[in-house]
């Protein structure tokens, strides 16, 4: 479904993926983890088409679809989720309103047809059921005066309403005490299915003990180093990034 | 005078001193037109104008009033606004229009006319108001509606009178066979604890060029309270130069939401005098320019008595090649101690053509005054951006998505519900 090769890319000048390939079936969740810099956040802002991050070579395909020529709206409407390890506060434009406009021009893009509002207030009662979240959110402006959990929560229910085929979760672990963690991860975990893809960016194993990898992945210097199943997470967790960053130069030399 | 130096603007301007055949008001338009004439328009020198040339508007030639006013044809219905049904009086390049105004069964305690109805009628007690000389010497559009303006809304409520429904004054630019200057004349007075809700309308039947002058006088008695929405949407080619001045005497209430949207040329003066004990001003705007457009507000607040308070809330957007200017003045004078004073004006810039001039200005004279003020010029954030896009939002929604948000604050607080949301939903386009 998403396949990446030899993927590089520059912020500011400076190179910080460096070659990056992974492939990634439908159904199959896959964790990047990686120590801070490895270029995790950058390789999900790319894959996004965040203005400001230069692909300078590789490759990028969802289906048939080259991600890489599209704006970033129209990788939205092709399925491309990210829930940001920051999400954004936008005073004056209220939280419902944003998802419904969101939605319809999604579906707009699809050639679907738009949704009136009871319709998207019927869709909207399902998801926080799924979910599990009270809708006093939906209220409010985007994510503003949000506590982090209930920033990250939002992101998950952005991600059940707009359902997308690849869902990339940056470090959404980050800023969370350990019952928001479970309440995200089950929210995330309610919406695994055969068709839907996640990339879980994230620097602890600790949110792999709730939302559980088909795939580990280790992301050092702008590649991926290391590639396992779930135990590699462990090992990581055991022995740390320096033993990472022992094996890489072997990886590297290998190929030269 | 020297003859020479008139811009074709001024002489065409010279041509038609309305007869009123009331000599002390014939007496002081004669006076008023001769000085306009002998200043000419201002230059960009004047402080004032400093931001605002009238270099282009000095070359072009106005018809001093549209001899056709009354005939032209105008579906009023297209101009009604949600929440805003009461009495109505409408204006077609600057002629009054019986025709299209409702004036029937207006509430108890109001009056409501066309003021050269009043002048024909019993011109005496405008006579102070229409024939003092403007304090604010220099000002040329000032002293051309003092001589030219021969109608305008004449608008009392009596002390104590609540009209529930708001009163709606429109002021349409209709096509015509020239380009026509129009001039008018408002005074509105509200009586010891009246309350007024009011909407100006400025709005455009068909594309012109106009230029319309208008000013008004509007005086709070002791605890009055004015509601006051200003909804400005001009033809795109239009010129639109008006001066309000507010004067409000103890505990009197003044609010004013204004949105100007339209127009070429528009600049408003906006003055308030607070003169009485415990008098309260606020204030909420908005302008938004694009294309070549040029909209300047010039706001000036004076505290002049004590325990005044005011507090303005202003954004502008400029996109394109649009220019918006901003002046907010407040002033404390001696004596006003315990005076409260709040300005905050914000701007958008969506475009590298485009330009926005904000200048707070800060003049205190008194003790244990509080006052707060501050202006700054942004761009939209590309975080904020993005992450509308990355939900789906195409570039253009989401940039107006934004612009919508950075102006709602301003209506937030405007009380006619059904009003607010119809300027909100305007804002969003």
């Amino acid at each position: 479904m998403l396949k990446i090769e030899n993927l590089h890319a520059r912020v500011e000048g400076k190179e910080i993926l460096k070659g990056l390939s992974l492939t990634v079936n439908p159904g199959e969740v896959h964790a990047i983890m990686g120590p801070n810099g490895a270029g995790k956040s950058t390789l999900g802002n790319v894959l996004c088409g965040r203005p400001g991050y230069e692909v300078t070579a590789g490759s990028v395909m969802l289906d048939d679809v080259n991600l890489l020529e599209l704006e970033p709206e129209a990788r939205a409407a092709a399925g491309v989720f990210l829930a940001l390890q920051y999400p954004v506060e936008i005073p004056g434009v209220n939280n419902t309103y944003f998802l419904r406009t969101a939605l319809n021009a999604q579906r707009k893009a699809r050639g679907e047809k738009e949704l009136d509002s009871m319709a998207f207030l019927k869709l909207v009662r399902e998801k926080l059921k799924v979910m599990q979240i009270s809708d006093e959110l939906l209220h409010r402006a985007v994510n503003e005066g949000f506590s982090g959990g209930e920033k990250k929560r939002n992101e998950t229910f952005q991600m059940a309403l707009l359902e997308p085929r690849l869902a990339i979760l940056d470090e959404t672990d980050s800023g969370l005490d350990i019952d928001a963690l479970k309440q995200v991860s089950a929210g995330v975990n309610a919406l695994r299915s055969p068709e839907r893809s996640f990339l879980v960016i994230t620097h602890y194993q600790r949110l792999l003990d709730y939302i559980e990898p088909d795939f580990v992945h280790v992301l050092a210097d702008g590649k991926i180093v290391e590639s396992g199943d779930k135990t590699l997470a462990l090992k990581l967790e055991e022995h740390g990034y320096a033993w990472v960053s022992e094996r890489a130069p072997q990886a590297a030399g290998a190929r030269a | 005078m020297n003859q020479l130096a008139l811009s074709p603007f001024v002489e065409s301007q010279l041509a038609a001193l309305p007869d009123s055949g009331i000599a002390w008001l014939d007496a002081a338009r004669r006076e008023q037109l001769a000085a306009f004439a002998e200043a000419g328009l201002p230059g960009t020198r004047m402080e004032a104008w400093k931001y605002t040339g009238l270099r282009a508007l000095g070359q072009r030639r106005f018809a001093t009033g549209d001899a056709q006013a009354a005939a032209r044809e105008v579906d009023v219905s297209a101009f009604a606004l949600p929440g805003v049904d009461g009495p109505r009086l409408v204006f077609v390049n600057g002629a009054f229009r019986a025709d299209l105004s409702a004036l029937d069964s207006l509430p108890q305690g109001v009056e409501l006319r066309p003021l050269s109805q009043a002048l024909r009628e019993d011109a005496e007690p405008l006579r102070f108001l229409l024939s003092r000389h403007e304090p604010e010497q220099g000002d040329a559009f000032v002293r051309l509606n003092a001589a030219l303006a021969d109608d305008g809304v004449l608008l009392k409520v009596a002390a104590g009178a609540k009209p529930a429904a708001p009163v709606h004054l429109l002021f349409l630019g209709a096509p015509a066979e020239g380009d026509v200057a129009w001039h008018l004349r408002h005074l509105i007075e509200l009586g010891e604890g009246a309350e007024l809700s009011l909407v100006e309308h400025h709005a455009a039947s068909g594309e012109q060029r106009h230029l319309g002058t208008a000013c008004a006088d509007i005086v709070l008695r002791d605890g009055a309270v004015l509601h006051h929405a200003i909804f400005q949407d001009a033809a795109e080619g239009a010129s639109l130069i008006r001066r309000s001045k507010l004067q409000l005497g103890a505990r009197a209430a003044a609010t004013l939401h204004v949105l100007e949207l339209g127009g070429a040329l528009v600049r408003h003066d906006l003055q308030a005098e607070l003169v009485g004990d415990g008098a309260h001003f606020t204030t909420r705007g908005v302008f938004k320019v694009h294309g070549r457009q040029h909209v300047d507000t010039q706001l000036a607040i004076r505290h002049r008595a004590l325990h005044t308070a005011s507090d303005s809330i202003w954004r502008g957007v400029a996109d394109q090649r649009g220019r918006g200017v901003f002046r907010g003045a407040i002033l404390v004078a001696p004596g006003a101690d315990g005076s409260d004073a709040n300005l905050g004006n914000k701007n958008l810039l969506l475009s590298d053509q485009a330009e926005i001039d904000t200048k707070p200005e800060l003049e205190i004279y008194a003790d244990e005054v509080k006052a707060a003020h501050g202006a700054t010029v942004g761009q939209l954030d590309e975080r904020s951006l993005f992450y509308l896009r990355s939900r789906g939002i195409p570039l253009p929604e989401a940039r107006a998505l934004l612009t919508a948000a950075f102006c709602r604050a301003v209506l937030d607080d405007l009380p006619n519900t059904a009003l607010r949301e119809h300027l909100a939903g305007l804002l969003t386009v």
